[in-house]
């Protein structure tokens, strides 16, 4: 596939997640859309552009790793597996349901290529930290891709983490920050400033990458290219829209945690079917 | 006689031991290495160690990346942080995972002694029983904290392996079986039960000394296992008895003195007594000392037990 082809076919799958997402909150009742829309792009580039890994077998010792510390977020997660063939599209519609393998936040023992629990923030990059010491002891070269938001970079255990992987030299550690500016409360400057999120992870001693988050091409070479220093690990602060991709979503934190009612989801898949129908046609245009 | 050694020595040695049998092992501590005895681990092999700095929370999270990746996975430090500074990760992570995460930390309860009470953890048990899928375990001495060290090394899933600082005489020989979800009836009596675990059971074996001179004979139980509770031996020793005293290094609130209560009465409701740490903080004190100021020793054990055959019908 030509580089080219390859960012149309990434595209095209962004957009049926972004749709998928939207469906299965909506069935749901409940969820949380902006966030798992900001990561469309990056998640889709990590498993249909980056990854390693076979859905036939989820275990495969040589597979590289997704952690989504930003839990929930979930939704992004299963639209992904569903993509890349996991389990069937049918689970998606029982998301937070009785008896569902998709939990309202990702459950390795229920959902099959899920890595490891999360949902409480913070937690995700010392727990992939700690992936990577092990594939590194086992010669295994794969690497581990590790998602935050931005509000999380709050929670104290992150910079634990942060400090711990240049230490260690865990070059097979990739951290990427869906960085839109939004948590739960409002704006991050507001209810608790970052900071220079770039600047701190520079001090911590890692090598950042900053790109746009909804730009595949520029993902695939910030998330893939290995660090300029051997022993460094990598960093990617992607800037995002929160709720990209639907009109009314796009840059307000009040979509962080509520379900659309029937009017707005019906809004919102409108537009979503439009971005996924033109995805189709670039796709096209792409394959030429 | 044996010489006197803290369950915490234990833990270097034993991991040495399973990596040297070809166990995938690994250990993370908290720049507390030297104290937890992880250090003598990592000299053996310091590919298998990792030290987070004065981290804990990290402490959890990077063993449990290191589960994740197939390693059997201890950690270090003290239990008052290890249990309370990452309890959210130990639950959302290692418990809600099920993973092979094995928390060994050590200075568990007020035999910590001069540190003080800041230090001295008397909540971990009951911390830690209440969740899912954790296995909590109470070693009497230094064999039966190797033992206990091996079962959670071998048993897939997390483990919570209670350690101490101070050195403690021997109870067990080298032929000590480590039993999960068992009770080990180290003394028999036919009067009253004392429960106890950990550096409890010298305590209590001396007290079933005591009351031995005055022609009561008390049966002591080695609750090494507070989880999976061993129920039904605990209220089999009640039922033979009809007086349970149960005797810990911890608060009587959620602990082993709980967990006794819980059993018995749903299977044989007699009456109880709890010797433990009563709802305070500790304070700085030599261990021995600290034994007396809290009521712990076995002159308190020997007058619970008393108290608690009065009640007796």
């Amino acid at each position: 596939m030509t580089d080219a082809a390859l960012v149309a076919e990434i595209d095209l799958r962004a957009a049926r997640m972004r749709h998928s997402i939207v469906e299965m909150i909506a069935e749901a009742g409940s969820g949380h859309p902006g966030g798992s829309l900001s990561a469309a792009d990056i998640v889709a580039t990590l498993y249909f552009g980056v990854m390693q890994y076979d859905p036939r077998w989820p275990v495969w010792p040589g597979r590289d790793r997704f952690v989504l510390s930003k839990g929930h977020a979930a939704p992004v997660l299963y639209a992904a597996l569903a993509d890349a063939g996991y389990f069937g599209r049918d689970h998606l519609k029982t998301l937070r349901k009785l008896g569902s393998i998709l939990q309202g936040h990702p459950d390795c023992l229920k959902c099959p290529g899920v890595e490891v629990s999360t949902g409480s923030l913070g937690q995700g990059l010392a727990i992939a930290n700690g992936i990577a010491l092990g594939l590194r002891m086992d010669g295994l070269p794969a690497h581990v891709y590790c998602l935050l938001g931005d509000g999380e970079l709050q929670e104290g255990e992150v910079w634990e983490a942060a400090m711990f992987a240049p230490h260690h030299g865990l070059d097979n550690v990739v951290a990427i920050i869906d960085h839109n500016g939004l948590q739960i409360d409002g704006a991050c400057s507001e209810v608790m400033c970052l900071g220079g999120v770039a600047e701190k992870f520079h001090a911590f001693g890692w090598e950042v990458r900053e790109t746009g988050g909804h730009d595949v091409a520029e993902l695939i070479e910030a998330i893939s290219a290995p660090p300029a220093t051997p022993g460094v690990p990598v960093v990617v602060v992607a800037y995002t829209v929160k709720g990209k991709g639907v009109s009314f979503m796009e840059g307000d934190a009040g979509w962080h945690g509520k379900a659309p009612n029937a009017e707005q989801t019906a809004t919102a898949l409108a537009e979503l079917s439009a971005a996924v129908d033109r995805a189709v046609e670039a796709a096209k245009g792409g394959a030429r | 006689m044996s010489t006197k050694r803290a369950t915490r020595e234990a833990l270097g040695e034993t991991l040495i031991e399973l990596a040297g049998e070809g166990l995938d092992v690994v250990a993370v501590d908290a720049d507390l290495s030297g104290s937890t005895t992880t250090a003598k681990f990592a000299a053996a092999y310091p590919g298998r160690f990792f030290n987070v700095g004065i981290a804990e929370q990290n402490m959890i999270g990077t063993a449990a990346g290191l589960a994740v990746a197939g390693k059997i996975a201890f950690t270090g430090s003290f239990a008052v942080f290890a249990t309370g500074r990452a309890y959210d990760q130990v639950r959302n992570t290692v418990c809600y995972s099920d993973l092979d995460v094995k928390l060994a930390p050590t200075h568990s309860g007020i035999t910590v002694g001069p540190d003080g009470g800041s230090h001295q953890m008397l909540e971990d048990i009951a911390l830690m029983r209440v969740l899912p899928g954790m296995r909590v375990l109470v070693p009497a001495d230094y064999v039966a904290a190797k033992a206990a060290l091996r079962v959670a090394a071998t048993t897939p899933g997390p483990f919570y392996v209670r350690l101490g600082r101070v050195a403690a005489p021997a109870i067990y020989g080298d032929d000590y079986r480590f039993e999960l979800g068992g009770a080990r009836v180290v003394r028999e009596g036919a009067h009253v039960t004392l429960a106890a675990c950990g550096v409890m059971v010298e305590q209590a074996l001396a007290a079933a000394d005591a009351l031995a001179a005055d022609g009561i004979e008390a049966e002591v139980l080695d609750v090494s296992t507070i989880k999976p509770f061993p129920a039904e031996a605990v209220a089999a020793s009640a039922r033979k008895t009809g007086a349970v005293v149960t005797c810990e290094e911890h608060s009587i609130i959620g602990g082993l003195g709980s967990a006794v209560a819980e059993a018995l009465g749903e299977l044989a409701p007699v009456p109880l007594a709890r010797v433990g740490v009563r709802d305070v903080f500790g304070t700085s004190g030599e261990p021995a000392e600290l034994m007396e100021h809290f009521g712990l020793s076995a002159a308190h054990i020997a007058e619970a037990a008393r108290g608690v055959l009065q009640k007796r019908p």
